[in-house]
């Protein structure tokens, strides 16, 4: 089992979002998560990753327990996150965000390393001099993709990656993420409420309502219109 | 001719000493956004630093470019370990904060020094350009910040060290999702800043000489340059002193040192109100 999260609660401040997540993810695994707005999702990585202290519960990755880690040294013990919004650095350029990515490996060259994960990521080719901030929508989305692989993850928590992107390049990244699971190696988590897209990066779909998982469902049944209203309360 | 020549060399000079205080300050406050009240301080220090490591028979040369940027930026990496790190943030508490420790260290070393001034001559000695004669000093100060401005480039533009200080400063959750650990990149880039200080305070040391409350007379001309510069560490804090430093001279040279800084101020509150984000918040938004 590559993550094991058992009873995972954690909120900002005083305020609880989570209330008792359990699930695990075996490796090779791509598991997406769904909700509607507000249910803690965005939390649920946001806490898995170490950005919210866990107020009770336990998070084991690979047979450690990460818990109590910093963020830092979860990202070194092979998570890696792409977060709502991208959060692409604005003023480095493209390719110096791929150079960021490769900071987990001090010793590995960096120029290779960005040329193997370029090579899934033909768009990004002709960017690389641009600043983030300079960047479209898809194309950091892209880029944000792309940072997280130059780390070479073993789990990756991917959140929301369609929001407001336009669908050529979802489209992209749909086929660039089958290819990557299809070749092995890599496991993600991924947060997301565009259906179609969920239905065809997952293999398990949890269902997140008020901070818990309630349901889990197979990636087919999601194109059942009914199902999914009475599960996830979002109309298809 | 020649007294062109010297004009040139007197500008290029305001320059490079306008470029030496404020570029440790253009990283503690450009790029981390403290505001840090102790910056004189930390050059006074630098240069209490030098001459205490040439009365114990150290080089001259050593002791200004070596012994007292380290020893002024660890004094930097303590100062942000054990103050700073609580207050990120929170402007005005880091203001106050650094302020205090601003009145700490001035207290400190009158305590240690007394409240005289102590001398360091000036090594080089002088050269004739015509009929005029001046400090070849100058030139070595011009050739130092030179250096470090080519440096500070070469670091932030080249190495892994300061892509991770820029990626960092920019969003430190991201760079720690990456795995970076930002508090160490933090009192790293500080201890930074606070050397390159620590070695301005002690390029001029020969210059000014060194008094306890000498950063009195660094500190506002160290801000001005950094915000009249704006967001870009390097290209502001060169064109800021570029502006500045030639305007002063000038002005000088026409009427008196006086007026050479009435004239820097009047112009530093004239560019603030023509670019409130400063010269690189509309100019060379691109560099460094």
């Amino acid at each position: 089992m590559m993550l094991d999260v058992q009873g995972l609660r954690a909120g900002y401040g005083r305020i609880p979002i989570l209330n008792g997540v359990g699930f695990s993810v075996n490796e090779g695994e791509f598991i997406g998560v769904l909700g509607h707005n507000g249910m803690g999702k965005t939390t649920l990585l946001r806490a898995l990753m170490g950005f919210l202290p866990a107020s009770s519960g336990r998070v084991q990755f690979a047979g450690q327990d990460l818990t109590a880690l910093e963020p830092y040294r979860r990202a070194r013990l092979g998570l890696g996150y792409v977060p709502q919004g991208r959060e692409i650095f604005p003023s480095l350029s493209a390719y110096d965000n791929l150079r960021m990515g490769c900071c987990k490996q001090p010793g590995a060259d960096e120029n290779e390393t960005i040329a193997t994960v370029l090579a899934e990521f033909p768009r990004l080719k002709t960017l690389l001099d641009r600043p983030g901030s300079a960047l479209s929508g898809g194309e950091q989305q892209l880029l944000a993709i792309a940072r997280c692989l130059c780390g070479k993850p073993r789990l990756v928590l991917l959140d929301e990656p369609t929001e407001g992107i336009q669908p050529s390049i979802i489209d992209e990244i749909v086929e660039t993420l089958q290819r990557l699971r299809d070749d092995g190696g890599l496991t993600m988590i991924l947060v997301e409420q565009n259906l179609d897209f969920i239905a065809a990066m997952s293999q398990r779909i949890l269902v997140i309502q008020k901070g818990s998982i309630t349901q889990e469902v197979k990636p087919d049944d999601l194109h059942n219109a009914s199902l999914v209203g009475e599960f996830v309360g979002i109309t298809a | 001719m020649d007294l062109v020549a010297l004009l040139a060399i007197q500008v290029l000079y305001a320059i490079a000493s306008l470029a030496l205080i404020s570029v440790g300050l253009a990283i503690i406050f450009g790029m981390m956004r403290v505001i840090n009240l102790a910056h004189g301080e930390f050059l006074m220090l630098g240069g209490y630093a030098a001459i205490v490591a040439t009365s114990h028979g150290i080089s001259i040369w050593l002791s200004m470019l070596v012994v007292a940027p380290i020893v002024v930026g660890i004094i930097g990496v303590i100062v942000e370990r054990t103050i700073i790190r609580f207050l990120y943030g929170r402007m005005i508490d880091t203001m106050l904060a650094t302020w205090g420790l601003s009145l700490f260290l001035v207290g400190l070393t009158t305590a240690i020094f007394g409240n005289t001034t102590v001398g360091i001559s000036a090594p080089l000695g002088s050269f004739q350009i015509g009929d005029y004669r001046t400090s070849a000093y100058t030139l070595f100060v011009i050739a130092v910040a030179a250096a470090v401005l080519g440096t500070i480039f070469a670091v932030m533009r080249w190495t892994r060290l300061g892509l991770i200080a820029r990626g960092t400063m920019q969003n430190a959750n991201m760079a720690a999702a990456l795995g970076v650990n930002p508090p160490r990149v933090y009192a790293v880039t500080f201890g930074a800043g606070a050397a390159l200080s620590g070695l301005a305070g002690a390029v001029l040391a020969p210059v000014s000489g060194v008094f306890p409350t000498i950063g009195v007379a660094y500190v506002a001309k160290s801000f001005i340059t950094v915000i009249g510069g704006g967001a870009a560490v390097l290209s502001g804090t060169i064109s800021a002193s570029a502006l500045f430093g030639t305007i002063n001279q000038i002005a000088t040279f026409v009427t008196t040192p006086v007026f050479g800084e009435v004239a820097l101020l009047a112009a530093a509150i004239v560019l603030i109100r023509l670019l409130p984000q400063g010269i690189t918040g509309r100019f060379f938004r691109r560099g460094l």
